[in-house]
């Protein structure tokens, strides 16, 4: 047992300054794209996520150009994107996708220059594997601060807006009827979509951010019918799924091929899917059976 | 007498060039129920956005009681949540009393106990812990009722609650709506394009047709003279087995192809 331990927890994981600093940007990130993601498939939004996430990528393209931290750059371009989007339309249930469709394809065709002049300059292609797959680890001790500014900013918003922000998730009519500005407050929600998916793109990148947004989210909808303990779980998966990752992605340094380290997105999306799979089979043996 | 619960006066809606209110004017008084009766299209909805204060009538005033619309119950026509959607019925009941403040909800004994004496007042204790997506069509509007009184408005208006619902929860809706409304003193508004599930009931019935409106008690209201001048053309009111159907009855003018106007 000793032995089993301490092969997974390699000596020396929890002294190192590095993981250290990931594990705690992880773990932060984890819960604010967690949070935001629990409302995120209430409301159905998980492709404008997604389409915000992959635009971020034009931000981590420009901020490696412009040599700023990335994080200003996921945040800038994602925040930029939301607003296009609402000004198209997002909010009305029929332009959805055709507002998250126009802007992300815009999105696309900008990240892919952007990392195209990124490559020239540098002639190789390791920021363009960071900035669509991320790193926690090649997180700097100068992005925390930018990290956990933003992580706040957004859980504050979300804490205030809860009750309002859940009626007009489940419905619209219902909210309004209470006097409650419905617009106002779906752009709000998008904007702390934008703000999360950024951080989440910096941590395991552009690709894969929706992943942590939706998966935990998702994850804890099948498992509890009361909307705080939603929001409790899914921060707690996403932080579990964080750290187990990030873990993994260590220890994989000392798997083949040898002394090349596994990155830990691949390992923090797919335990969030395992644990997404291991809820659904579980209800969906359920539900065939006594049920 | 008090002054009347709702006032609606002289509300014309326009969309365009079609007039799809016009001149409606009728009121409400505490302790009464309303059927708001008119085909699909007849502007039920529109006109009870007006009375929400969320369509603005192109001419006409909407007075209500204590003058603001946050002391108006409301239960949309469209109510479609996903059966997943973590909510319990207690969570949209306990919605309806703060969920237009801000900051998270504390939770206390006083509001549990405010929320379980409601969800009691329309018999829905019973399923106050499922979520709310997989309730029954019924089980689902006495939450909705729950949730829009329990804020106390002296207004409750429904949008065709009866809609989707079988003939013997549409039965047990009406029934409570007719005992929440005398015994709570709140003037009852609920449309529907279906009049006989009401009549049992109902005090008073507001019938659009064409945008216009006739209101009074049922009696006053429909009769074939009444309702052929308000439809602009004859129609027979006959009354069967307790029953009300209204019926177009010259069958050459362009209603033919509808000749039966309301049927149950
Ligand atoms: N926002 C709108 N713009 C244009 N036409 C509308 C709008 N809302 C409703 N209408 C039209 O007004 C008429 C009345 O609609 P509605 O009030 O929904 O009727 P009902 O609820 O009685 O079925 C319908 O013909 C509908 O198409
Ligand atoms: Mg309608």
């Amino acid at each position: 047992m000793a032995t089993l331990l301490h092969a997974i927890v390699e000596p020396g994981f929890f002294s190192s300054a590095p993981v250290r600093l990931a594990a705690e940007m992880g773990a932060l990130v984890a819960i604010v794209a967690a949070v935001v993601g629990v409302f995120t498939v209430v409301r159905g939004q998980a492709f404008s996520g997604e389409a915000l996430g992959d635009i971020g990528a034009t931000g981590g393209a420009s901020a490696y150009l412009a040599g700023i931290s990335s994080v200003w750059g996921f945040v800038g371009i994602s925040v930029l994107a939301a607003a296009a989007m609402e000004l198209i339309g997002v909010q009305r249930a029929r332009g959805r996708d055709i507002a998250t469709g126009v802007v992300l394809g815009a999105g696309f065709g900008l990240a892919a220059l952007l990392i195209y002049l990124g490559t020239l300059q540098t002639s190789t292609s390791g920021s363009t594997v960071t900035i669509l797959f991320g790193s926690p680890f090649t997180l700097s001790p100068s992005d925390l601060p930018l990290v956990l500014g933003f992580g706040a900013l957004v859980l504050v918003t979300l804490a205030a807006l809860y009750r309002p922000l859940l009626l007009a998730s489940i419905s619209p009519e219902l909210a309004a009827a209470r006097g409650l500005p419905v617009r106002l407050i779906g752009v709000a929600y998008l904007m702390a979509l934008a703000v999360a998916v950024a951080l989440s793109a910096v941590t395991i990148g552009a690709i894969l951010s929706t992943a942590l947004l939706v998966g935990p989210a998702a994850t804890a909808l099948a498992l509890t019918n009361r909307p705080g303990r939603a929001l409790a779980l899914a921060a707690m998966i996403g932080v579990a799924a964080t750290w187990l990752g990030l873990l993994l992605a260590y220890d994989s340094y000392y798997w083949p091929p040898r002394h090349h380290g596994w990155p830990p997105s691949f390992f923090i999306v797919a335990l969030v899917l395992i644990g997404y799979l291991a809820v659904a089979a579980r209800r969906g043996g359920g539900r065939r059976g006594a049920r | 007498m008090d002054q009347p619960a709702l006032d609606v006066a002289s509300v014309t809606v326009q969309f365009g060039s079609r007039r799809v209110l016009d001149g409606v004017t009728f009121q409400l008084r505490r302790g009464e129920f309303t059927g708001l009766i008119g085909s699909n299209g007849a502007g039920k909805t529109t006109l009870l956005r007006v009375i929400l204060g969320q369509q603005s009538p192109d001419q006409g005033t909407v007075t209500i009681a204590g003058g603001r619309h946050g002391a108006v119950g409301y239960v949309p026509q469209k109510f479609l949540l996903d059966p997943d959607m973590p909510l319990r019925g207690r969570d949209l009941v306990a919605l309806g009393l703060d969920g237009h403040r801000l900051g998270l909800p504390r939770p206390s004994r006083q509001r549990r106990e405010r929320v379980q004496a409601m969800l009691a007042a329309v018999g829905a204790e019973r399923f106050a812990d499922a979520r709310v997506g997989r309730l029954s069509g019924g089980e689902q509007q006495r939450i909705l009722i729950a949730h829009a009184l329990i804020s106390e408005p002296q207004l409750l208006l429904l949008d065709e609650p009866l809609a989707n619902l079988d003939l013997r929860s549409a039965k047990e809706v009406v029934s409570l709506l007719a005992q929440i409304a005398r015994e709570q003193r709140i003037a009852v508004l609920i449309s529907a394009h279906e009049m006989n599930p009401l009549l049992p009931v109902m005090d008073r019935v507001v019938y659009l047709a064409d945008g216009r409106a006739v209101s009074g008690t049922t009696d006053e209201v429909i009769r074939t003279d009444v309702l052929s001048h308000l439809y602009g053309h004859h129609v027979d009111v006959l009354r069967l087995h307790g029953r009300v159907v209204v019926v177009a009855g010259d069958i050459d003018d362009h209603h033919a192809d509808h000749g039966v106007l309301e049927v149950d």
